[in-house]
């Protein structure tokens, strides 16, 4: 039924409906809606048989995830930000387990400094610890890949993350028709685990596997995530055809048919994107986009085609590995070796810093006049960027520099005054 | 008809106070004498000979197999008990058995308590172990966190006071003077230093959890009944078993159980009960004994007693046995 409801609560409200029924939960913004209206549907009966363990940390809430998923209980929690680099020994270990528990990443920037707006530094950071990432461009496709998450996590046995853009999608309020429960239980059957802790059938698990076959345990962990490519398109087909909406799947190829200029995103930032290549495409200007929904596995052959036209790339991330650059546009790269130096990258919307489709059509002019370097960082502020390296080199004792900045522009808005 | 003797039995023959099985009533005798018992740490395992940790983990979990009637999960931290158990791939578990991480055992048993309870499963119970460094150190917050929600699991801290998986080094179990590889015995106080540490059943007791045990591996009846004790009751439970490490500790491996019972003799160890939060009893010192007497055989007390040796250290370390004697009550019946 479609309702105006905010992203939270529609994930908390699908959720319930995959009827999990162990979820661990500990606050940190933005992604505290979820866990919050699950845990009242848990305490007024509404959710059931589900057990809702609030704990100590984030750690902590994949410890319990694992136990519970390798007991054969359906496990769910949700982070973001600060909390998934504290749980991220567990992350690895719950996918190294091959344990199917699906997390909602609500995507924000890391510290220091500490910022709680959204960027997507979070999930890159477990970019290899061996779950499947997907990302959500609207409310109504992450609750949708929620549903789908349980399917392709339980079916694999491989740990699925949803991304959402942090405030931007969890706190907006907007349309998302709400699978009703019937309609869930057709398209997610009861978890049947694949290994389970059973007094009637004991197994060891997470025994320690030497030089003599760790390789081809983790090979065999690096197939899985192969065989979600060829999984996660049949899911979403079939999601499609039980719903009629276009949720998940690998990517998302937006006005490509003859576009010159290709614009690759992930996440919310792509209804900008898509914006700002209609406003470019009424004057005939041949451009298009590119939304990566499965990063993790990263759909190489499926970007490879989507861009064998494309004469110039642009990637536009919301991260970047310091002293690199685009994490997203690497593995473009490596998709399509051939585009060689007509691939840029765009890091842009870092720590919730606004993308606005004006800025994007400016992104677009810049490409197709071949005036991007390599990697541009977006409404970078030079002045403020100069002024600091010149206090750097001024004394020794400089002081910290985020304060410095803050400083700075506070003397700024002050002069303009 | 001669008067009863005035003096009571003592089973201690041979000086171990060891209680032969054939002289209880088989209601009484260890889950071990029972050939059928589980074996759920079974034989061919790695660990070094003389382990106190082997010893005391199977007796624990063929005492809890027992009195679950073999509804058990076992979840385990890292450390040497799940290294020397599991090289790939042999395993020595005939329970059902989960390794996760060095810090989340606490954690990940409340997980699978949870699944065991939405499953309508109560009959199946759940064990956590680890070693003393993933119980008062690293798996600290994750097990104050199990205890303060009183999750329905047992966990048992194996105690040989130091991280002995990776090579000797101190933990917040570790006592005052002990050399291990990160408290060298160097400098004008070698050794572990005074004043630090964690006495972990009584940070236990703080939470008002329902049952908090010690035990160690000299008396072996002693932790099958506490195990049994355990499993009794629901919610958060805690015990805390003293396992002498011949590596760590420098001893002979054929003193293991001797230098357990000298841990407890000495007042070093205390040996007591105590349910929501209140001891409830203590094992009285049957012959006290200095702490010297346990010291002296231990290589890593080896620089309190060479050439002039460190008298006051020693001092010290009896006064401490002093508080736990008068803090428990453990003073032998002679003495009072």
């Amino acid at each position: 039924m479609l309702q105006q409801i905010e992203g939270s609560r529609a994930i908390a409200e699908t959720v319930a409906r995959c009827r999990p029924e162990v979820v661990c939960a500990y606050p940190i913004s933005p992604q505290t809606h979820i866990i919050e209206a699950i845990g009242a549907m848990v305490k007024d009966g509404r959710l059931t048989p589900c057990e809702f363990i609030n704990v100590e940390s984030e750690f902590a809430a994949m410890s319990v995830s694992i136990g519970a998923s390798a007991a054969g209980a359906r496990a769910y929690t949700a982070t973001a930000s600060q909390g998934l680099l504290f749980m991220i020994e567990a992350v690895y270990n719950a996918a190294g387990l091959g344990l199917p528990i699906v997390m909602t990443l609500a995507n924000r920037a890391i510290g220091a400094p500490i910022n709680i707006w959204n960027d997507h530094s979070d999930a890159m950071a477990v970019r290899d610890a061996g779950w499947i990432q997907l990302f959500a461009e609207t409310n109504q496709e992450s609750a949708d890949l929620h549903v789908q998450a349980f399917r392709l996590a339980e079916e694999l046995s491989v740990p699925v993350m949803v991304c959402m853009d942090g405030f931007i999608l969890t706190h907006a309020v907007e349309g998302v028709d709400l699978m009703d429960q019937e309609l869930v239980d057709r398209f997610l059957p009861p978890y049947e685990p694949r290994q389970v802790l059973d007094p009637d059938d004991p197994v060891s698990i997470g025994a320690m596997v030497g030089p003599e076959a760790f390789e081809e345990v983790r090979y065999l962990a690096h197939l899985r995530q192969l065989d979600a490519l060829e999984l996660i398109p049949t899911v979403a087909a079939e999601f499609a055809a039980l719903t009629g909406r276009a949720s998940g799947g690998l990517v998302h190829p937006y006005r490509l048919e003859d576009a010159e200029t290709v614009v690759i995103a992930m996440g919310s930032v792509l209804g900008t994107i898509k914006d700002a290549v209609d406003a470019r495409r009424d004057p005939g200007e041949r451009v298009g986009v590119l939304g990566i929904t499965s990063f993790r596995p990263f759909p190489i052959a499926a970007v490879a085609e989507a861009l064998r036209g494309a004469r110039r790339v642009v990637v536009i991330e919301k991260s970047f590995s310091l002293g690199m650059g685009g994490v997203l546009a690497t593995d473009v790269a490596m998709s399509a070796p051939w585009l060689g130096q007509r691939l840029v990258t765009v890091v842009a919307g870092l720590g919730g810093r606004p993308i606005t489709r004006r800025g994007i059509e400016d992104v677009i002019e810049r490409a197709r006049r071949d005036d991007l370097a390599p990697l541009t960082f977006l409404d970078l502020d030079e002045g403020v960027i100069a002024r600091e390296r010149a206090r750097m080199s001024a004394s020794r004792r400089s002081g910290p520099f985020a304060e410095n900045v803050l400083r700075d522009l506070g003397s700024a808005t002050e002069a303009r005054r | 008809m001669t008067e009863p003797t005035a003096t009571r039995v003592h089973f201690y023959q041979v000086g171990s106070f060891a209680v032969g099985n054939r002289l209880l009533s088989a209601d009484d005798r260890t889950v071990q004498s029972n050939p059928a018992r589980t074996n759920s740490i079974d034989s061919g395992h790695r660990a070094c000979q003389g382990c106190g940790e082997a010893l005391g983990a199977r007796y624990a979990l063929d005492a809890a197999m027992r009195a679950t009637n073999d509804r058990l999960v076992a979840v385990n931290a890292t450390g040497c008990l799940e290294v020397f158990s599991t090289p790939y791939p042999e395993t020595s578990w005939r329970i059902p058995w989960l390794h996760s991480l060095f810090g989340n055992a606490p954690a990940v048993a409340t997980g699978v308590a949870a699944a065991m309870r939405v499953k309508g499963r109560d009959d199946v119970r759940v064990v956590g172990q680890a070693g003393d460094g993933g119980t008062v150190d690293i798996g600290f917050g994750t097990l104050s966190g199990m205890f303060e929600r009183n999750d329905d699991v047992l966990f048992i801290c194996y105690d040989n006071e130091g991280y002995m998986n990776t090579g000797v080094q101190r933990s917040a179990a570790t006592p005052p003077a002990a050399r291990t590889a990160t408290t060298d015995v160097v400098g004008p106080e070698p050794g572990n230093v005074f004043g630090q540490g964690k006495d972990l059943p009584r940070i236990a007791m703080a939470h008002d959890i329902p049952y908090v045990a010690t035990a160690t591996v000299a008396d072996l009846h002693d932790l099958e009944r506490k195990v049994e004790r355990a499993m009794e009751v629901r919610g958060a439970r805690y015990l805390h078993v003293l396992v002498p490490c011949p590596l760590g500790w420098g001893s002979a491996s054929s003193d293991t159980v001797r230098l357990a019972r000298l841990a407890t003799e000495s007042g070093l160890f205390p040996v007591f009960e105590a349910e929501d939060g209140v001891v409830t009893g203590a094992r009285r010192i049957r012959r006290r004994v200095g702490v010297e007497e346990y010291l002296r055989p231990q290589r890593r007390f080896a620089h309190l007693f060479n050439g002039a040796g460190r008298p006051d250290v020693v001092a010290r370390l009896q006064a401490m046995a002093d508080a736990n004697i008068e803090r428990y009550g453990l003073a032998p019946d002679e003495e009072e």
